[in-house]
């Protein structure tokens, strides 16, 4: 039994398909890299948030976690694109629908609060582990709160939690592909649009797993040279 | 103030049940088939191990909405018919979880030392009593908070057959909303009811946590 399938890998590259490949990967990279900046920003302010030493705080960081970890990200980006022009109310509304790229800007800040939520996971888990001892040292020498946060804590946690950033750099590449959803054109959005075009979504579709494939290899390579960088002296390695 | 919620409410929830049935057949191919692939990134075959890290690594590279359509191309070409997207996003749901569920697996099942297989030995049982009484309640033990925690993603992640139009909450939710226009409520709800069920989720996996780090013995 011979499959009834002409393969056609020319896709990935023939005029026009090579040039919205690329496109596409353009794209990945920019929601991935700004959505990143949003998400380390934020994530670190939220994470240490949750390790801060007022109860207020504390609790308004846990909601956040909470929500945005448990409610898919595909809804979440949903509700951005289509509800939150709606929240400012009907004359507001119209202008914000009419700027161009609204798609773009709403998956790179729905992928920022998304990823922040988990990166502030790390952050706190990277407090708890640093432990008490470091903490009242800092105190001791008269450093005040923001100053222990901002020169022992926060560079302290952000080094031991290299390992685990590194998955969440990988993972928000993996997550920007549900941008597709809201039509923002990026390489799963391509390799789609391909198969519209031309019926050969198969060869697409592989040609955008090799594209993430080689995505998170990169990734990898550059963040264990980084982690290699910021390693802890005197800790056991990886 | 909830009229488009009300108004579909019954033709809303019949998508949520969609994506029930979708998580639980993930869930149960994907734990099968995941307790596997644990057993394999163990194995002292080097051929076994070797195909099976290959196929770990190269799914957990890629993300799922790609392996959902690239399943939803190949399964024509290789049954020789379009397939119903529910069977095919189901497949690929398998084959993506069990890499996840695998590594689960694996980490529980090398967590568990030798002393305490020799120990077993030694008090005069045979492997499968070994097996039955000591390494699975231990590993069980050990893996349910990540098991419960990635069954609650694997749940999440059912809302992306949305792609190849299943009819399930978030693609009956955008149907409503195109009639409705009534993103607000209507998006708050499917929020909500994904938020409620994986929060009680996430709580149960945090009791199991603290109480296996409570009975600190293992």
């Amino acid at each position: 039994m011979g499959l009834a399938y002409k393969f056609d890998w020319s896709v990935l590259w023939r005029e026009p398909y090579g040039e919205w490949m690329l496109q596409g990967i353009w794209l990945t990279l920019q929601l991935g890299l700004l959505a990143w900046i949003i998400a380390l920003f934020l994530g670190i302010f939220v994470g240490t948030m949750r390790a801060a030493p007022w109860k207020l705080l504390r609790r308004v960081s846990t909601i956040y976690v909470e929500i945005f970890r448990n409610v898919p990200f595909i809804v979440q980006l949903f509700f951005w694109f289509y509800a939150g022009p709606m929240i400012f109310g009907k004359t507001l509304q119209f202008k914000i629908n009419a700027i161009s790229g609204l798609n773009y800007y709403a998956a790179v800040v729905g992928l920022g609060l998304y990823t922040a939520s988990r990166v502030a996971e790390h952050v706190r888990a990277g407090f708890a582990s640093i432990g008490q001892g470091q903490y009242q040292a800092a105190l001791s020498t008269g450093m005040s709160q923001w100053q222990m946060y901002w020169h022992v804590m926060i560079p302290h946690a952000l080094r031991l939690i290299l390992p685990p950033l590194t998955t969440e750099f990988l993972t928000i590449f993996k997550n920007s592909s549900v941008a597709m959803t809201i039509g923002v054109a990026e390489t799963t959005f391509m390799s789609y649009k391909i198969d519209s075009d031309t019926f050969h979504g198969l060869e697409a579709t592989t040609g955008a797993m090799f594209v993430y494939l080689v995505l998170g290899m990169v990734v990898v390579k550059t963040m264990s040279y980084i982690e290699k960088k910021f390693r802890i002296h005197g800790l056991v390695g990886r | 103030m909830f009229d488009a919620i009300i108004n579909n409410l019954s033709y809303l929830l019949k998508g949520f049940l969609t994506n029930l049935e979708l998580a639980i057949c993930a869930l149960a191919g994907g734990i099968f088939l995941g307790i596997l692939v644990g057993l394999g990134r163990i194995s002292k075959n080097l051929w076994v191990y070797h195909s099976v890290t290959l196929y770990v690594n190269f799914i957990r590279n890629i993300p799922l909405i790609l392996v959902i359509f690239w399943f939803y191309f190949i399964m024509p070409i290789l049954v020789g018919r379009p397939l119903n997207p529910f069977i095919s996003a189901a497949i690929s749901f398998v084959v993506f979880e069990a890499t996840y569920f695998g590594e689960i697996c694996r980490a529980g099942f090398q967590s568990i030392s030798r002393d305490l297989v020799s120990a077993a030995y030694s008090t005069a049982l045979t492997y499968t009593q070994t097996a039955r009484y000591i390494l699975v309640p231990i590993a069980i033990r050990r893996m349910l908070p990540s098991m419960i925690t990635q069954s609650i993603i694997t749940f999440q992640d059912t809302s992306l057959a949305y792609v190849i139009g299943l009819q399930e909450l978030v693609r009956r939710t955008t149907i409503v909303d195109s009639m409705e226009v009534r993103s607000i409520q209507l998006y708050s709800f499917v929020a909500a009811l994904f938020f409620v069920i994986c929060f009680v989720g996430s709580r149960i996996s945090r009791y199991y946590e603290i109480k296996s780090r409570e009975a600190n013995i293992l």
